[in-house]
């Protein structure tokens, strides 16, 4: 290795350190600020709070050992319609790819399902499904599974047509083409697919919790406000804050290993 | 030996505005081992027949008839490479499909690949091949199942100049070495009368037959020291001349 290289990887290494130290600077002195501010009564800890009342409502929490349960229910719930999401979605979208005439006809709906703010269907998903976990799935899979048909039909569609032609040169069924092309060549999209349905299973699974539960982060957060608890609120608000990122980042490392 | 007869071969595109005769009373009849080119202006439908041929279209009239069975390969103007794939499974995608992969085809394909210096890049994917290389590839995919009559629809047109020469060299010889048939589709005159033996020109749509020129070079050998032959420009000319008249 050259030394003009060592120096090139050391200023890579550098840019990447720098990076992460400014990001963690950032979230230092927005916690800090956030306690100074409550210190000095500039900001109203009751309709604020600050980050030590969050720390002490996450001990508390955890005294009565509810933190996990509540964490987890929210994780678990997010896990059930993320897969359910994803395996229905491909499979919808392979199916409409196959058959172009149901697409055809499927399309409109399609669209304006897309639009439809799907928390207008949660008073009906609660009358239907009852009021547990059942109905936080269904809320969760109305909009994660749209999304995920639009996205990976969109892809199956886009698959180069020479490579079809290829294929259909040599004679290739549909079923061929298929397991062949279309569904290796999509591998992209289907991750990136994956990695918006984390995030809005997590979107579907608060919004449920907010109509229906009894535990879960959401839970946490409108039962916080309803008895204007807003460190509960907070709390429920950071603890979101990591289990989204955390997700995000197991598809994320998910992804790199699949795509190698 | 006569293997493909053309007759009277008609097309007619519909579109909702109105329906396109693209091509009209085409009829040749492709000789053993000849490699012909088909030339004429854009968007004339030189390609429509090749694709008619390979049975990726119908047609709208005429009559095609394949004697011994002959199988047909098709190689486009793209290489379309499976990027997921290494170049020795693109290889075998044709076999493939049609159920026909065994130790004996594996090994042909695994020989094609040695014999036209593609050995070292089997493992591969097509990301690291250059352009004429991959082109080779795909020739190679197409030779994979033993077809008798290879149809190329402008194989060279996605590449640089100098590749394209280099590549239309090496496409030729490995056909003539393979004892293969070829239909060539191109714009391209020089190429046209670089490699083939006959070079079929074809009229504005609705294409019909305009000219059959026989090249008759002083010393025919590979297409690039064709190019150099004496007679070379004369048919070049001729032919400029039949397409700019139109």
């Amino acid at each position: 290795m050259t030394n003009e290289h060592k120096l090139y990887l050391k200023k890579i290494k550098k840019n990447n350190f720098l990076v992460r130290l400014f990001q963690i600077i950032i979230i230092i002195i927005l916690i800090v600020l956030w306690q100074i501010l409550a210190d000095l009564h500039i900001i109203n800890t009751f309709i604020a709070s600050s980050p030590k009342q969050v720390i002490n409502t996450l001990i508390k929490l955890n005294n009565t050992n509810n933190l996990y349960i509540h964490i987890w229910t929210t994780i678990y719930e997010t896990i059930i319609s993320f897969t359910l999401g994803t395996l229905i979605g491909c499979f919808i979208a392979s199916l409409l790819w196959w058959n172009k005439f149901i697409g055809k006809i499927i399309d409109p709906y399609l669209t304006m399902l897309n639009s439809l703010p799907k928390v207008a269907l949660g008073p009906i998903i609660i009358i239907w499904f009852g009021a547990g976990i059942k109905s936080i799935i269904i809320m969760s899979l109305l909009i994660s599974l749209i999304i995920t048909i639009i996205n990976v039909l969109d892809g199956f569609n886009k698959t180069d047509y020479n490579k079809i032609k290829l294929l259909k040169s040599f004679k290739a069924t549909k079923s061929q083409i298929f397991f062949k092309l279309i569904l290796p060549s999509n591998y992209k999209t289907i991750i990136s697919a994956l990695k918006i349905n984390v995030s809005m299973s997590l979107i579907g699974v608060i919004m449920g919790e907010f109509l229906v539960s009894k535990r879960g982060i959401g839970y946490l957060i409108i039962y916080g406000s309803q008895v204007f608890n807003l460190s509960l609120v907070m709390t429920g608000i950071v603890l979101l804050a990591i289990v989204s990122i955390i997700m995000y980042y197991s598809i994320s490392i998910l992804e790199k290993r699949l795509i190698k | 030996m006569k293997i493909l007869d053309i007759n009277n071969l008609r097309k007619i595109y519909h579109t909702k505005k109105d329906e396109i005769l693209a091509v009209d009373d085409f009829s040749y009849f492709l000789e053993e081992g000849e490699f012909i080119s088909i030339v004429g202006p854009s968007g004339c439908g030189k390609s429509t027949i090749l694709s008619i041929l390979c049975g990726l279209m119908d047609y709208s009239g005429g009559n095609i008839k394949i004697h011994n069975n002959y199988k047909f390969g098709y190689m486009l103007q793209e290489d379309s490479l499976f990027e997921f794939r290494n170049i020795l499974d693109n290889c075998l995608i044709g076999l493939e499909i049609h159920k026909n992969i065994n130790e004996e085809s594996k090994k042909y394909v695994e020989n094609l690949l040695k014999t036209y210096g593609l050995d070292s890049f089997k493992d591969k994917y097509p990301d690291n091949l250059s352009g004429g290389m991959r082109q080779r590839v795909a020739l190679i995919r197409t030779l994979a199942t033993k077809p008798d009559i290879l149809l190329l629809d402008e194989p060279f047109s996605a590449l640089d100049y100098q590749t394209r020469l280099k590549v239309s060299d090496d496409v030729y010889n490995i056909i003539k070495k393979e004892k293969k048939s070829a239909i060539m589709v191109t714009h391209d005159i020089a190429e046209a009368v670089s490699m083939s033996d006959k070079v079929i020109v074809l009229t504005n749509r609705p294409s019909k037959i305009k000219n059959i020129y026989e090249i008759k070079l002083d010393n025919k050998k590979s297409p690039i020291s064709n190019r150099k032959d004496p007679k070379f420009n004369y048919y070049y000319d001729l032919i400029w001349k039949d397409i700019d008249h139109d």
